[in-house]
């Protein structure tokens, strides 16, 4: 493997991982808990769309089959998409939602913080950018997820119930194959090592204050990144294909 | 339809950039302040309309009572020479 | 000695008015002002944000990233305005859940535009161009309407939605010129839209009953057929440029009146929408009333959070 290919690889996975949670996010609007949150959460929605706009315009660039942006969005069969199974699970209620949210928000954020200073210009660029943007996602999420758990009687069993479901999926977000070893050896990409405490440390103080406690079941779904989803991801992607499968070529 | 409890209302003021006042823009509810920010910042500078944000709770506001207009507000009307347009300035002398 | 109290105040009120000055929510103002003004600015909220619908409706399906942002951010931009104007609702006294759940018991009504389907992708230009177009042809008189909140929403409201109507022409635009299947859907979206978005400006004056006292109040400015007339003249250009075809066979330039003549409206079925028998009065309104459901134990939830926490700091 080249490192141009490692690099492409590597960029596939996060436009794929906001993509797909972008549109998971889309779903919700006009549907949110109350107004003002409807809007928070397409807010969110949209900046995850511009981010996988930039990452996957520069994965087009390092593509060997040279797909432009659209063409990896739309196009790709489901073996392709390398997103982790944490985003394309469904929207269920609001607590299932928002604890999909915050455990991805404490992760990317961690991620993009030394991804900013990564020797690959662009990625760097693109990370600095979207940084801004993620930690305020984290923000909301924590708050959302502390206010749930320490709500009311129902609201704590319920988000309770979200982390024992979603805790599963969270692994993944650290996992590594020889296209992380490649890069990490060449200065590129941070460590999943590096990245894991802090996100550690995120989860525990925002659980503590949640009053919520992490799962006896410690269960590590993964095959997302290797191209093996869940059954939910081939409605999504009927679902976000629709146009560009039932009309090929064509420009809109 | 249960009544389920309402959040309060907040007023909202927004600095539109530095140098500049705070200025009334509008309300929307929220269950505390932080969260009253958050929203705030979410309805109201979407399209990057702000750099400062304040919010009050609505019902800790005290608005003088219009009916009052003519004793709070009419006094200072006539007291013209606080407005620059008050005094005549020859042509020719600008930046004042 | 009330009555004679009350004349006086109304004359003032009226002279204000006439003078162009804002009524501001304290300021005395007739109790059917008030109750017009709640009524038309809970309407214009509930439109907002049920409008949210039918465009939300092709969000997961746009056919392409930039397309997907550009109407994500503006069906978003729908959600800030519904926000706006129940704020502006607010100030008159009329409670944000009351008003809210009087859209969900069917006892308040809405633009009638958005009980119609989205069908294909074309419909997303055709809602931008017509549904937004008539929307603004409204809206922009009333950022000078009496009431000082309602304007201030709407000077906002339009400053937001001079982006909505373009994408949605530009929809258009592309699919006009598109492959034959795109140009098709495009008209088909224009045939099934025309109608609806005439009807949009309400009855024929003839009909209407609350215009006359409204301009009065100077909190409307046109009367329905004016507005619906404007529409008409600056929209059948755009049609024409487009290369599609009006969908009225009695559209045609009258050079007499120097504007367009129009075939006559169905108003049976405009009504017949009103009334709640539109193709989708019920969906539309079971999603907003499943929304508040779904979200009520959130709504208690930071509120008993906040009430924990307050009491905590003042132990």
């Amino acid at each position: 493997m080249t490192t141009k290919e490692a690099l492409y690889n590597y960029t596939l996975r996060m436009g794929d991982d906001s993509l797909i949670l972008g549109q998971r996010l889309s779903e919700l609007c006009g549907h949110g808990p109350i107004l003002e949150e409807d809007i928070a959460l397409t807010n969110i929605s949209l900046d995850l769309i511009g981010q996988a706009t930039l990452l996957l315009d520069y994965a087009g660039e390092l593509d060997k089959d040279s797909r432009n942006k659209d063409q990896l969005a739309f196009l790709r069969i489901e073996k392709q998409y390398v997103n982790i199974l944490l985003v394309e699970q469904p929207n269920g209620h609001f607590g299932d939602t928002i604890l999909r949210q915050f455990l991805f928000d404490a992760y990317r954020t961690a991620l993009l913080e030394r991804l900013s200073t990564s020797k690959d210009k662009r990625l760097a660029g693109i990370a600095e950018k979207s940084l801004k943007e993620t930690k305020y996602h984290l923000k909301h999420s924590s708050e959302w997820v502390i206010r749930l758990g320490d709500g009311t009687e129902e609201s704590h069993l319920r988000i309770q119930n979200s982390l024992d479901k979603l805790f599963r999926y969270a692994h993944e977000l650290f996992y590594e194959n020889e296209v992380d070893n490649l890069l990490i050896k060449e200065g590129i990409v941070p460590s999943a090592q590096g990245i894991y405490p802090v996100w550690e440390k995120t989860v525990n103080d925002v659980l503590e204050a949640a009053t919520l406690s992490l799962p006896k079941n410690n269960w590590k779904f993964q095959g997302g990144r290797e191209g093996r989803h869940s059954e939910h991801m081939g409605y999504l992607l009927a679902d976000m294909q629709y146009m560009q499968r039932t009309y090929p070529n064509m420009e809109w | 339809m249960e009544k389920s409890k309402e959040w309060p209302l907040w007023e909202v003021f927004i600095r539109s950039k530095q140098g500049l006042n705070h200025k009334h823009v509008g309300s929307l509810r929220a269950s505390d302040a932080t969260m009253a920010i958050d929203n705030a910042r979410d309805v109201y500078t979407r399209r990057s309309e702000g750099i400062s944000i304040w919010v009050v709770p609505s019902n800790n506001i005290t608005a003088s009572d219009p009916s009052d207009e003519d004793s709070l507000f009419e006094p200072a009307n006539s007291k013209v020479y606080r407005h620059p347009t008050f005094y005549d300035v020859p042509d020719g002398i600008s930046h004042m | 000695m009330m009555e004679i109290d009350n004349k006086e105040l109304e004359n003032k009120f009226q002279q204000k008015i006439d003078r162009d000055i804002k009524i501001e929510p304290n300021d005395w103002m007739p109790d059917a002002y008030r109750t017009t003004l709640i009524r038309q600015i809970s309407q214009h909220a509930h439109s907002e944000v049920v409008g949210m619908l039918p465009e939300g409706n092709w969000i997961t399906r746009a056919p392409n990233l930039r397309r997907k942002a550009v109407l994500l951010a503006k069906v978003q931009d729908e959600a800030g305005h519904g926000l706006y104007l129940y704020s502006a609702a607010e100030t008159l006294g009329a409670d944000r859940e009351q008003t809210i759940d009087d859209l969900h018991s069917g006892k308040a009504k809405y633009s009638s535009i958005f009980n119609y389907p989205t069908l294909t992708w074309a419909d997303m230009g055709a809602v931008g161009w017509l549904v937004d177009g008539a929307a603004i042809m409204n809206q922009v008189p009333l950022c000078r309407c009496s009431y000082g909140p309602y304007a201030r929403a709407m000077i906002r409201v339009c400053k937001e939605e001079s982006f909505h109507q373009r994408q949605g022409f530009e929809i258009m635009t592309k699919l006009a010129g598109g492959a034959i299947e795109q140009k098709e859907m495009a008209q088909d979206a224009l045939n099934r839209f025309w109608w609806p978005a005439l009807m949009m400006f309400g009855p024929s004056d003839a009909d209407s009953s609350h215009t006359e006292q409204s301009m009065k109040w100077k909190i409307k400015r046109h009367t329905n057929d004016e507005l619906r007339q404007m529409f008409v003249d600056v929209t059948v250009p755009q049609i024409e440029t487009l290369g599609l075809t009006v969908p009225d066979p009695d559209v045609k330039w009258n050079e007499v009146k120097g504007r367009y003549d129009y075939g006559p409206i169905d108003w049976d079925e405009f009504w017949q929408v009103v009334g709640g028998n539109g193709p989708c009065n019920k969906e539309r309104v079971d999603a907003r009333r499943k929304a508040k459901e779904d979200g009520k134990w959130v709504v208690e939830a930071a509120m008993a959070f906040t009430n924990k926490r307050n009491s905590k700091k003042s132990a």
